[in-house]
């Protein structure tokens, strides 16, 4: 096309306004969209954290984190005398705190292990059908993590509900995101660095554990703190593992409390719904202190 | 050829990364000791494959076959075992890669510390400042040698590299394309620090840049197509090529 038929071209549209309404109004209209739902959706953050806040704040004092539900007829007096519920969710956090350390222990090494593994054979075929594995336990139901393993544990191995049967249900929801997580940040890991270890004469698992673990730590503790905040409100699953249990407990054959589970339990009982909410909020706060703190590990991430 | 004493002697080495296809065509040649010698020729021919071979880099990936022997010395470096080779060959990649998690101090005795090796403290530390005065690199880090290495410029992350190498005391250093990912000012530095160098450490770079084969090296070998077509004097090479293509590709009519 002639040059200078191009150049007039670009003046006309530039003096013709667009069709029906104008480029500028247009344009204007959807930045008015974008910051409507923008607006909408931090709108709804800020409320759910403020009705938490709101309803629960009060709750929260040292016995809130020291002691044991009260029963029932406790709320009850304490409500009809005006003052707050007494008692707390110790024994939740407790058992909520046992039930993600026993998960870890199984899910970190295995999930750190399988990751590594795929990393190391990412083109072999039984890799592949790792993956594709490791793909679908992570779009498994949660509720059908929780009846396999009451098959398995709670039926066969301890005859009963108990931590370890919580903590495989948990395991076993972490580990596809470990998995994951370890193989993408070895990825990310430039082939020259461990040609360089290679090349200093370092044996093969020396590479891995000093070279590859180490520079790849903060995307692998990313991956373990998300997983651990994932689970961490998981109710369905123990219900048909742990079930709960209102007195603290050590014993990892026995049944055990756990926030989300109390929060349930609290949801069913009229006397205690204010414990609903400080429950919550205690959860929520916990999530987003392991969020910020995988970001923050995240944002320290080097090469 | 001069008749300076040999380190390496490859004889008759082919490899193939997939069986039908060589990378490396039946080479053979003698490397002397305390020289530069260049391998240089067109993308693809072989280079990186020969230079990786002679510290059994190679064998990385996974379906490669070799055939021939590599001679350090009297021994056969495929009847050695890796580490002890790598240890006596060391490496500098076409790209600086310090560790990033380590300090500029913990890269040089990287080696060590990698092998289990444990050394005195009074040690360490002579390695390291050793190891860095050979680079010229001591007088630019010696007030931040606990520091992480990322804040060095390209060049002197590279010599950073050649130091980590050098601490282990090689006999041999294989540089491929070592300033291909440097400025010239970055580039001539280590020239001079190779030509430094040689006086203890017989060195093989692969490079591109034939000018830089021209300046540094004592001995050339031109490949194409996984062949050694030549293999002389630098100076010889470049100035009296026996094979037309050689003439071809350091007139620059292609490569
Ligand atoms: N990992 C690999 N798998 C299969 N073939 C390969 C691999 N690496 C190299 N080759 C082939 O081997 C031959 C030699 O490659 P090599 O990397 O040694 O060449 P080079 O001379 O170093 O090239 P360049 O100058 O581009 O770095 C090429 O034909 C290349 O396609
Ligand atoms: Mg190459």
């Amino acid at each position: 096309m002639d040059k200078t038929n191009i150049l007039l071209d670009k003046k006309r549209t530039e003096i013709i306004p667009d069709s029906f309404i104008g480029r500028n109004a247009r344009n204007r209209l959807f930045l008015g969209v974008v910051i409507f739902f923008s607006v909408l959706t931090i709108s709804m953050v800020f409320l759910i954290i403020g009705t938490m806040l709101f309803k629960g704040y009060h709750q929260i004092n040292w016995a809130f984190f020291s002691q044991t539900p009260p029963n029932t007829f406790e709320a009850m007096m304490a409500k009809s005398s005006g003052n707050i519920i007494p008692g707390g969710i110790v024994n939740g956090i407790l058992g909520s705190l046992y039930l993600v350390v026993i998960a870890s222990l199984i899910a970190i090494p295995l999930g750190l292990l399988i990751g590594i593994y795929l990393y190391e054979n990412s083109s072999k075929k039984y890799a592949g059908v790792i993956r594709d594995i490791t793909d679908i336990l992570q779009g498994v139901p949660s509720i059908v993590i929780g009846l396999i393993v009451y098959l398995w544990v709670v039926v066969n191995v301890t005859k009963g509900y108990s931590v370890l049967a919580g903590s495989v249900a948990l395991a076993l929801m972490m580990l596809p995101l470990i998995i994951r997580s370890t193989e993408e940040s070895l990825k990310m890991i430039p082939d020259t660095l461990k040609e360089a270890a290679i090349a200093l004469g370092t044996p093969y698992y020396k590479v891995i554990l000093r070279v590859l673990i180490p520079t790849s730590f903060t995307g692998l503790m990313t991956g373990i703190l998300l997983a651990i905040s994932r689970i961490l409100g998981e109710t369905a699953p123990l219900m048909l593992t742990t079930l709960g249990n209102p007195a603290i407990n050590w014993n990892i054959t026995k049944p055990v409390g756990a926030v989300p589970l109390l929060i349930w339990q609290f949801y069913n009982d009229p006397n205690m719904v204010d414990l609903i909410w400080s429950s919550s909020l205690f959860l929520m706060g916990f999530v987003l202190i392991l969020n910020l703190l995988s970001k923050w590990i995240g944002a320290r991430r080097r090469i | 050829m001069n008749t300076d004493p040999s380190i390496l002697s490859i004889e008759n080495l082919s490899i193939a990364y997939d069986k039908d296809k060589l990378a490396v065509k039946n080479v053979s040649a003698t490397i002397k000791k305390n020289a530069i010698t260049a391998i240089m020729g067109p993308s693809g021919c072989g280079k990186t494959t020969l230079l990786r071979a002679i510290n059994r880099m190679h064998e990385l990936y996974p379906n490669i076959s070799t055939e021939g022997k590599i001679k350090l010395y009297d021994e056969n470096i495929y009847d050695m075992s890796t580490i002890k080779l790598r240890r006596k060959v060391g490496m500098v990649f076409q790209r600086p890669n310090p560790f990033p998690t380590l300090s500029i101090y913990e890269n040089v005795i990287a080696g060590y510390k990698l092998n289990g090796i444990n050394l005195k403290r009074s040690e360490r530390d002579e390695i390291v400042e050793t190891s860095l005065k050979n680079v010229a690199l001591w007088e630019e880090v010696k007030n931040s040698l606990h520091k992480k290495g990322n804040f060095l410029s390209g060049g002197q992350q590279q010599r950073l590299c050649i130091a980590r190498t050098l601490a282990f005391k090689p006999d041999v250093i294989l540089l491929d394309e070592p300033t291909s990912a440097l400025d010239p000012i970055a580039t001539a530095k280590i020239e001079d620090l190779l030509v430094d160098l040689k006086q203890n450490y017989t060195i093989v770079l692969v490079t591109h840049n034939m000018t830089q084969a021209a300046r540094i090296s004592d001995n050339s070998m031109y490949m194409y197509l996984g062949e050694l077509i030549e293999y002389d004097e630098t100076t010889q090479i470049f100035t009296n090529p026996k094979h037309t293509s050689t003439q071809n590709y350091i007139t620059g009519r292609f490569g």
